[in-house]
């Protein structure tokens, strides 16, 4: 306003109220707490590191077969062979396919992990809290609407680039299902088997774990679906600063029109979806769609549990 | 209403209920200016459930309370084990003031002294039968042998051995509320609170049940607060009963003073379908001897039939159609009272006419 004649048709232009310095005293901030972020930094590092560390170093077969059984426990036969035929599809696509899918499911689990840790207590309390709702509602459209381009560079300048901030963005992205989805659960438990509940005794928490865990859990585990497939959808991103793996390979190629690579990454990271999506989705059926049977006595533990049987 | 005040198992003084946001500023407005349940809605947006309640319920006693759906009863059984706060009023059970409770003590209290069945039964699906009625126990860490032991017994009780490892949604209607009365009963409770446990069966199944639960009432004498909308249930059932209109209860009193002596217009209009045969007696109906003799001159009795005055209506009838005569009513050999045919049809009626004339 001082030094240049006020435009009334364009007071912006004139008007500076310096949130751009302001915002820049972040990094100021981040740069002189280093000591503080680094520890928290490093212990991640460490986590994400062991995890990838065991995914390369169990044998991709060995490997194969344990994701083939789980699916046949959590989906059933054909949700087995729908998994076993992505792996095997995954694995020839190039010779070093398989290590790299290994490294960006590495820091998938890392995420979801985390999405778990953060989302679960957030979701059970918008569940039970209409005011923790209705101010909660308004940041998950935010975290999952605005571009990830936007929060990528103060992320990036508050821990810098590599695996952790690549996880800190896709736990930003992919979290929100999760408590949207654990709260409708808990909210969707009928009231008057809690008041029932209540009425015999049953403390708070005995309540949750009891009773509204249980039956919001079909819903609850709709949302870690969700949570898992957006944070494969972020990884390509998540290489922009550094971080390894399939979504990489993409990013690589974009840059180079290498059409190869472009399709070692892309199809890679739709076949891993399809595996991870199949798992989770088996997950969430209800105790009587599985006809009132317990998870150990369906699929292959049903096979172990029922030899156990005959031979005692 | 006369009960002895020490020898209340439950007793419930003064209780009301409002809800909404402000329902301390109505209640003192109540206080002062004794609104209308219309006026608190217009001037403080408020509800009024249950307006002024007391009653006591003896020790092995029945307590039925009975009104129209939306009159409160619900809300009210709620309050005596603070499933909902009092806006005022106190709730006494076994001398010890409920409302005064700690929240361990009150969790104690539910899981361990009173049983509770509910109209939409509210087993947990998640849970096996066997599970479900031993929810009580497991809550207050009981060891699982002993849960399953229970359990079973309180099965057994319901007549449901045998579908111990069933979920609730592979029962039927009925079954599934023998499960919720089964569960009420497995902690072996003093107290049983029944908010319409019957309500949503079909007509033969609800008499089966009324059946298993009058069996079950004799055999284990429980203080019992039940809740229907159905006056016949009510006097099936109950040792006495309470109407509730509008939150208020409007009279208390044994089946055949509800229906004898209905207290206003509102309960005589309800149990103006009722069937007396089986609820008056003899005592209501009968002129005294001494004056029946003023009014006839000396009588010679022998020949007549002979009654009781706690004789039902229905037992009146078999003996006055083998003769032409006048019922005798006798108490220890002495000759109390005279019920003649008049009499005894205006008593089928429920009209009292000739007592007055
Ligand atoms: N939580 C509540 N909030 C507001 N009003 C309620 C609530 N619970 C019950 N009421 C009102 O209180 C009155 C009595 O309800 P209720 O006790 O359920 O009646 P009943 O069991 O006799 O059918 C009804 O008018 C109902 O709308
Ligand atoms: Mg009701």
């Amino acid at each position: 306003m001082a030094d240049k004649a006020f435009d009334w048709l364009n007071p912006f232009a004139s008007v500076n109220l310096g949130i751009a310095t302001w915002a820049d005293g972040i990094k100021q901030w981040a740069i002189s707490n280093r000591e503080l972020i680094q520890p928290v930094k490093q212990f991640f590092e460490t986590v994400i590191v062991a995890i990838e560390r065991a995914l390369q170093a169990t044998p991709p077969l060995v490997m194969l077969a344990i994701l083939v059984l789980i699916a046949w426990q959590t989906a059933g036969r054909r949700g087995a062979i729908a998994v076993g035929t992505c792996l095997v599809v995954l694995g020839l696509l190039a010779p070093e396919a398989w290590g790299l899918a290994m490294t960006t499911l590495a820091i998938v689990i890392a995420a979801v992990i985390l999405c778990v840790a953060i989302g679960l207590p957030l979701g059970i309390l918008a569940g039970k809290n209409d005011r923790f709702e209705a101010a909660i509602r308004p940041v998950l459209d935010t975290m999952q609407t605005i571009p990830a381009f936007v929060y990528l560079v103060p992320v990036v300048m508050m821990i810098g680039i590599g695996n952790v901030s690549g996880v800190i963005v896709t736990i930003i992205f992919a979290l929100p299902p999760l408590i949207r989805l654990t709260s409708l659960g808990i909210r969707g438990v009928n009231p008057s088997v809690v008041e029932a509940a209540r009425a015999f005794g049953a403390s708070p928490g005995q309540i949750l774990r009891k009773v509204e865990l249980p039956l919001a859990m079909p819903t609850i585990l709709a949302g870690l679906n969700q949570t898992i497939m957006l944070s494969l959808s972020m990884v390509v991103i998540a290489s922009m600063i550094s971080v390894k793996g399939l979504g990489n390979e993409v990013l690589r190629a974009m840059g180079r029109l290498d059409a190869g690579k472009a399709i070692v990454g892309g199809l890679g990271i739709v076949m891993l979806a399809i595996v991870l999506d199949r798992i989770t989705q088996g997950l969430g059926r209800s105790g009587r769609d599985r006809g009132h049977r317990h998870w150990w006595e369906t699929g292959p533990a049903g096979l172990v549990t029922a030899l156990f049987k005959k031979t005692t | 209403m006369t009960e002895p005040r020490r020898d209340a198992a439950i007793r419930v003084e003064g209780i009301w209920k409002i809800f909404g946001e402000r329902s301390r500023q109505a209640m003192e407005a109540i206080r002062r200016d004794g609104l209308s349940k219309r006026e608190i809605r217009e001037r403080f947006d408020c509800i009024v459930g249950v307006r002024d309640a007391s009653f006591s319920v003896g020790r092995g006693e029945i307590f039925c309370i009975m009104g129209l759906s939306g009159s409160g009863k619900s809300t009210l059984i709620r309050h005596i084990n603070r499933l909902i706060e009092p806006t005022a009023g106190t709730v006494w059970i076994e001398g010890e003031n409920v409302s005064a409770m700690g929240a361990e003590a009150l969790r104690r209290l539910r899981a361990e002294k009173i049983g509770m069945v509910f109209q939409s039964m509210a087993l947990m699906p998640h849970r096996t039968v066997r599970d479900n009625v031993a929810f009580s126990l497991e809550v207050r860490g009981r060891p699982e042998e002993e849960r399953i032991r229970t359990a079973d017994r309180a099965l057994e009780m319901v007549d449901l051995a045998g579908w111990e490892r069933k979920y609730p949604d592979e029962l039927s209607g009925g079954m599934q509320q023998r499960v919720g009365l089964a569960r009420a009963l497995a902690a072996d409770p003093a107290i049983l609170l029944m908010d319409e446990p019957f309500s949503a069966l079909d007509p033969l199944i609800r008499r089966q049940l009324q059946g298993t639960f009058m069996e079950l009432s004799a055999e284990l004498h429980k203080t019992t607060v039940f809740i229907t909308h159905d006056l016949d249930e009510a006097i099936r059932i109950g040792d006495r009963i309470a109407i509730m209109k509008d939150g208020v209860l409007v009279q208390i009193g044994t089946p055949e003073e509800i229906v004898t002596r209905p207290a206003d217009d509102y309960v005589a209009d309800f149990v103006a379908g009722i069937s007396k045969l089986d609820l008056v007696t003899a005592a209501r109906v009968m002129v005294p001897f001494a004056a029946y003799v003023q009014a006839q001159g000396p009588q010679d009795t022998t020949g007549w039939p002979v009654g009781r005055p706690e004789m039902k209506l229905n037992e009146l009838v078999d003996l006055a159609v083998a003769t032409d005569h006048p019922i005798l009513i006798a108490a220890d050999g002495e000759p109390v009272g005279v019920v003649t045919k008049r009499a005894l049809l205006r008593g089928i009626q429920g009209r009292d006419e000739e007592r007055a004339a």
